[in-house]
């Protein structure tokens, strides 16, 4: 048995799919989000059925990509319909359950958030709903998981209803229905409420978005720093490398295997920053010096989604974000990317044209440093004080803003308004938080550290067989030339398409100048992505834009790296 | 007296019944997916500087909308308030 859950955007339907499965579904609190379904199973009476999270949809003639898909896959068919709706948007809802109506599709209604409509003062007469649509209708709260045994037991009631309307008069029945099942009591705005006004008015709206970035950013430096200072760094130090230790002095403490598995020992004891071994440095470096920030990162991030904010913030950029060529909802893939840039550029599907797109994936590549590369700069470059990271981080806004402008005025095609539901503001649902936090990290684990593994290894076959070193000598005009690097940082810029943090560490024993490390830091920052966000955006642009791409990537990063060589 | 002017005619928090929508298709089918339609009454909650995105709501839900769009719907005020332009 096949049972789809469908619904708006943003109405808990994600939710709802967790208390029934179990399963890993990533629910934020912004629309669009499942834009590639989920499917999980579930026992109703000793009888196991599939279910399936649908994207979310207004309506079954579909306006955007995640529509679209939505319908794609009800028109596969199904044996029931689970449509969620949310309680306090029954008006807007039940346009979509009328549409769903006419498929013929045994389905029950789900009265979800249903809480929240009683709190503000919003009652449905829930029988007589039942009656007019002739469906069966539960009411949940998924949040809390009430109301959720309730619609498992009545999901055998599903029917198929005998509701008939002609498509012009779709609203008027909706307003019939509205009219005789809901009665709205007046009532006071609540606290959340002006808050929610206040984050999008123009004034106090900035406000709101510095001070929300500001603890963002000190929040994930804290969690981080913790991770790093108390936890890792520790049990690298004091547990492993003597365990190291004991495993070189076996191996004879050199050789192609020992220095390959170790490293080189500095000064007789192992440097995880410098050694290069895979396991050292290979493990260090996405394990110790990488996670804590990825792990902090996407706590704050998948909060600052649940809670609702994300749509506010893209109001508020907007008008800078028009100046580029794309619009507000750009700063969902920018987000994301400062993250991991594959995430990031796999929601680029939520802008609708191939300009936008392109646009918005090729900023996102160039000038927003993934959390792996960031954790790595913040270790390099930050040794020497703040001023060279402010530098850094200022040379790649400006990059992202005077490309994005470059691009709007030459780039062909057609960029689309702003249009995006606010939604209120929601205290995210910790199970659903955590498990989405979990999701990810589990995500950077599988996908990172066997590319960090590869990295190191390719390294040492590269120094090993003097490759790097003839690699320096051909390209020395240009990194030494043009940019002012050593030779050797020929090895860090190859390696970079593997893993960028890789790279950056590869620039630790270097003994580069405070000028060369900001210069480097943004290179290999710009000049390509790495591996598997190259792969992503072959993926989604096609490889003639690719192309494109990629050549405004070098041209721009040598650009960059040639004026600030001259300049600083 | 009442009057018809667009969106981003009327001040924010001001309130207006929608008689007309000019765009294309596309933003009529966007509108009524989210349930605004033509004859709803809608207030304008925010509307961002320098030809910002424009913020409606009716009842429980907020949609922001470009500023271009919001010039495309032409909403009938009660003409009490401040109009501008």
């Amino acid at each position: 048995m096949k049972i789809l859950l469908m619904g708006n955007p943003n109405v808990g339907k994600s939710v709802v799919f967790n208390r029934l499965t179990g399963a890993d579904v990533i629910a934020s609190n912004y629309p669009g989000t499942t834009v590639e379904f989920t499917r999980g199973h579930i026992k109703i009476k000793e009888q196991i059925a599939e279910i399936i999270d649908v994207p979310g949809t207004y309506t079954l003639e579909p306006t955007c990509d995640a529509e679209e898909i939505a319908v794609e896959m009800l028109e596969k068919g199904a044996d029931k319909i689970i449509n969620v709706v949310d309680s306090t948007n029954l008006e807007r809802s039940l346009n979509l359950t009328l549409q769903l109506i006419k498929r013929k599709i045994p389905m029950i209604l789900d009265l979800n958030i249903y809480d929240e409509a009683v709190h503000k003062g919003i009652s449905i007469a829930v029988e007589k709903l039942e009656h007019m649509l002739g469906l069966p209708c539960v009411t949940t709260c998924a949040v809390t998981g009430e109301g959720i045994k309730g619609l498992v037991d009545r999901l055998d009631d599903a029917a198929v209803s005998d509701l008939n309307y002609v498509d012009n008069d779709k609203w008027k029945k909706i307003g019939d229905i509205i009219s005789s099942v809901q009665t709205i009591t007046h009532r006071h705005h609540t606290f959340i409420e002006k808050l929610s006004d206040a984050s999008v008015r123009p004034f106090t709206g900035i406000q709101i978005a510095i001070v929300v970035m500001l603890l963002a950013f000190f929040i994930i430096r804290i969690i981080g720093e913790t991770l790093i200072g108390y936890v890792l760094e520790p049990i690298f130090e004091k547990l492993w490398a003597p365990l190291m230790l004991k495993f070189s002095d076996i191996m004879g403490q050199q050789g192609f295997l020992h220095d390959l598995l170790i490293g080189k020992l500095i000064n007789g004891e192992i440097d995880f920053g410098q050694s290069f071994g895979l396991m050292t440095t290979g493990l260090f470096v996405p394990i110790a010096s990488v996670l804590p920030y990825v792990v902090a990162f996407y706590l704050v991030l998948s909060f600052l989604e649940d809670s609702g904010y994300l749509p506010r913030m893209a109001v508020m950029v907007d008008t800078l974000f028009h100046r580029l060529g794309i619009h507000g909802l750009a700063i969902i893939p920018m987000m994301l990317g400062l993250g991991c840039n594959v995430p990031g550029v796999l929601s680029t599907r939520i802008l609708e044209t191939q300009r936008e797109r392109f646009i918005a994936a090729t900023l996102l590549s160039i000038a927003v440093p993934c959390m792996a590369l960031q954790a790595m700069i913040v270790g390099l470059v930050g040794r020497s004080g703040v001023s060279g990271l402010i530098v850094v981080y200022i040379t790649l806004f400006f990059v992202w803003v005077a490309l994005g402008m470059l691009m709007d005025r030459f780039v062909k095609g057609r960029s689309l308004e702003i249009f995006t539901e606010i939604p209120p503001y929601r205290i995210p649902y910790l199970r659903g938080l955590i498990k989405k936090v979990w999701v990810r990290i589990k995500w950077f684990i599988m996908e990172a550290v066997p590319y960090v593994l590869l990295g190191v290894f390719i390294v040492n076959l590269l120094y090993t067989f003097g490759i790097i070193q003839y690699m320096g000598k051909i390209a020395s005009p240009i990194v030494t030339g043009v940019l002012g690097l050593p030779e050797e940082t020929v090895g860090a810029l190859a390696i970079g398409f593997l893993r960028k943090d890789v790279a950056v560490g590869m620039l630790a024993p270097l003994d580069m100048t405070w000028k060369q490390l900001v210069i480097a830091a943004v290179v290999l920052t710009m000049y390509f992505p790495c591996i598997a966000t190259f792969s992503t955006l072959v993926k989604e642009l096609g490889v003639g834009n690719m192309i494109k791409s990629t050549a405004i990537m070098v041209t721009a990063s040598l650009v960059v790296g040639g004026l600030l060589n001259l300049f600083l | 007296m009442s009057k018809i002017v667009s969106l981003n005619e009327i001040p924010i928090n001001t309130s207006g019944k929608i008689v007309e929508i000019n765009g294309g298709r596309r933003l009529f089918a966007k509108l009524e997916a989210m349930g605004i339609k033509i004859g709803d009454v809608i207030t304008k909650t925010s509307a961002q500087w320098m030809k910002g995105p424009v913020i409606i709501r009716k009842g429980n839900t907020d949609v922001a909308i470009g500023y271009g769009m919001a010039g495309k719907i032409m909403v009938e005020t009660s003409g009490k308030g401040r109009l501008t332009g």
